[in-house]
């Protein structure tokens, strides 16, 4: 059983990482940051918790924060470029992080062993759940509480106009300007949430993994972070959880017994499945189907 | 008095001159048509008002404001709205969504909170946007998204969207391009209705009928220069006109 609330683990971190993406994709714009992000989630929440024995939600919280601030710094500069340009500059700022935290010290001494970050060797030993007696399932449904609670948050923000807006300036940045929209807040706002949803994700995983080193916060990661929204639609937040089910439950879990195989029939049944529904795999014609099976009839029907 | 003024205002892309030392008047109240054969830099005109492109030389005020170099979603909430020749909607978004995303007039944010404007529901806006879908004659398509829409009524629907900045300006870059006798009679009653509502309108048009209907100033660009100004009436009898459209003596 502990396989599968590792594996539920996994999959709440990861639709808190693809969601991040999603938000900054609504506006249009490509960014290959969110692994970063996650990767400063994870180091800040590790080192509150671990050096400063913090407990772990206030922890959370400056994580996000932490993600948020750098974010909005990063946002600035970087949403002046549009399209390959800034999949360059956020893959950059991605590699970045990841090559600060490659080189980055800060241990102390705990009674005889030291603890902290320490280079290439990685952050071992982030024990607040084994410490406090946390079991898988518990940890597992802590994680679940945050994706839930984030995917509250963007469910009811797509229904404000804050969400209409983001929309509208992925649609037509020409048009939304000219409609009075101002496109380096509304840009940099979607990529400080982003920030702040990827440095969270970035927080529970560095406590659920006990360890984390530099090459978990690769190019890898930025790309899956991406593709979830992309391969789940961006109609809708479930989209991006049906994405990272797809993904890591069905392609990476679910065919582990093909061996090498695997990342050969990977790569392939993502194409597939772009080919299949190029709008992701929730757009608006069966999100509207789906509520017709379960609230019947509403207007629409032919 | 003027609302809008463009005092030797050019626009060079390379060595093109799309407008070259433009001084234009549109006084408060009036529909002023623009008009001008293909190429001699009407919709250049409109880009640089409303700021999506800076001009390279000039001055342009609005309202007794310089706003030369004033971004373009600052000129919307001043109170200058635009359309495009060619239909820009958010496809994606349904003719509702489309109208309520561009309520951002400078009155708008007075009216009401930060968070009330951003992250309010829709019923705070559903009396406005009533209005507006009832004037593009939309009422009980608000949930249809744009781009399932027909060609006539995405042009109605754009109509509304800039009305729904509350504009002083209403700058209108072809309306009536590929519209039908009825649609365009149809435009003709709209660009009135607004103009009684107190809103200025600066209409670019290739339909002559509609420009000599409605207007009641028009100038005429040539070459990115005006070549003259006048009533309807006057327009029709100048001959620099003429001869801009015709070629050779008339």
């Amino acid at each position: 059983m502990d396989f599968y609330f590792g594996l539920a683990q996994l999959i709440g971190v990861h639709t808190l990482l693809g969601l991040s993406a999603y938000v900054v994709l609504l506006t249009g714009q490509v960014s290959l940051a969110q692994a970063g992000f996650f990767a400063i989630g994870a180091y800040v929440a590790a080192m509150l918790t671990v050096l400063a024995g913090w407990h772990l939600v206030p922890a959370l919280g400056a994580a996000a924060l932490t993600g948020a601030t750098t974010a909005c710094a990063v946002g600035f500069p970087a949403l002046r470029v549009k399209g390959l340009m800034l999949v360059i500059a956020t893959l950059a700022f991605g590699e970045g992080v990841r090559l600060f935290f490659f080189n980055f010290d800060y241990q102390i001494a705990r009674g005889d062993v030291k603890v902290g970050p320490l280079g290439g060797e990685g952050f071992r030993q982030i024990r607040f759940f084994p410490e406090n007696g946390w079991t898988t399932l518990e940890v597992m449904l802590f994680i679940w509480i945050f994706v839930l609670l984030v995917m509250a948050l963007l469910w009811w923000l797509d229904r404000s106009r804050y969400g209409a807006v983001l929309r509208a300036v992925g649609e037509d940045e020409l048009a939304a300007q000219s409609a009075g929209i101002n496109l380096t807040a509304v840009k940099v706002s979607a990529i400080t949430l982003g920030g702040a949803i990827a440095a969270l994700g970035g927080g529970l995983y560095a406590h659920y993994a006990t360890h984390i080193e530099h090459l978990s916060f690769g190019i890898l990661l930025a790309t899956f972070a991406i593709a979830y929204p992309i391969v789940g639609g961006l109609a809708s937040v479930f989209g991006t959880l049906a994405a990272v089910l797809f993904v890591q439950g069905f392609l990476v879990e679910g065919l582990r017994d093909l061996g090498d195989w695997r990342n050969l029939l990977f790569g392939a049944l993502i194409v597939l499945a772009m080919n299949l529904r190029p709008r992701g795999f929730l757009d608006a014609g069966n999100l509207r189907a789906i509520k017709r099976l379960f609230w019947g009839g509403g207007r629409g029907a032919p | 008095m003027a609302l809008l003024e463009l005092q030797g205002v050019s626009r060079h892309f390379g060595g093109v001159r799309a407008i070259d030392g433009l001084d234009l008047e549109v006084r408060e109240g009036e529909i002023l048509g623009l008009i001008g054969p293909n190429g001699s830099g009407k919709s250049t005109a409109v880009n640089v008002i409303t700021g999506l492109y800076p001009p390279s030389a000039g001055r342009i005020a609005f309202d007794g404001r310089d706003i030369t170099a004033a971004a373009t979603h600052r000129r919307l909430s001043e109170g200058i709205a635009r359309t495009f020749q060619n239909i820009r909607l958010f496809g994606g978004l349904t003719v509702w969504q489309n109208l309520w995303v561009a309520q951002n007039s400078a009155r708008d944010r007075a009216a009401r909170g930060f968070l009330s404007r951003w992250m309010g529901g829709q019923s705070g806006a559903r009396e406005g946007i009533g209005k507006l879908l009832a004037f593009a004659g939309l009422a009980g398509r608000e949930d249809e998204l744009a781009s399932n829409l027909a060609f006539g009524e995405q042009r109605r629907l754009e109509f509304a969207r800039a009305l729904a900045a509350k504009p002083k300006l209403l700058l209108l870059d072809e309306p009536a391009a590929g519209m039908n006798a009825g649609e365009i009679a149809d435009l003709d009653e709209r660009i009135r209705a607004v103009r009684e509502r107190g809103v200025t309108v600066l209409l670019i048009e290739h339909h002559m009928e509609l420009v000599m209907a409605v207007t009641d100033r028009v100038a005429v660009l040539n070459f990115g220069q005006k070549i003259a100004e006048g009533t309807p009436a006057q327009i029709q009898a100048h001959s620099a006109v003429r001869k801009a459209y015709l070629g050779g003596d008339h």
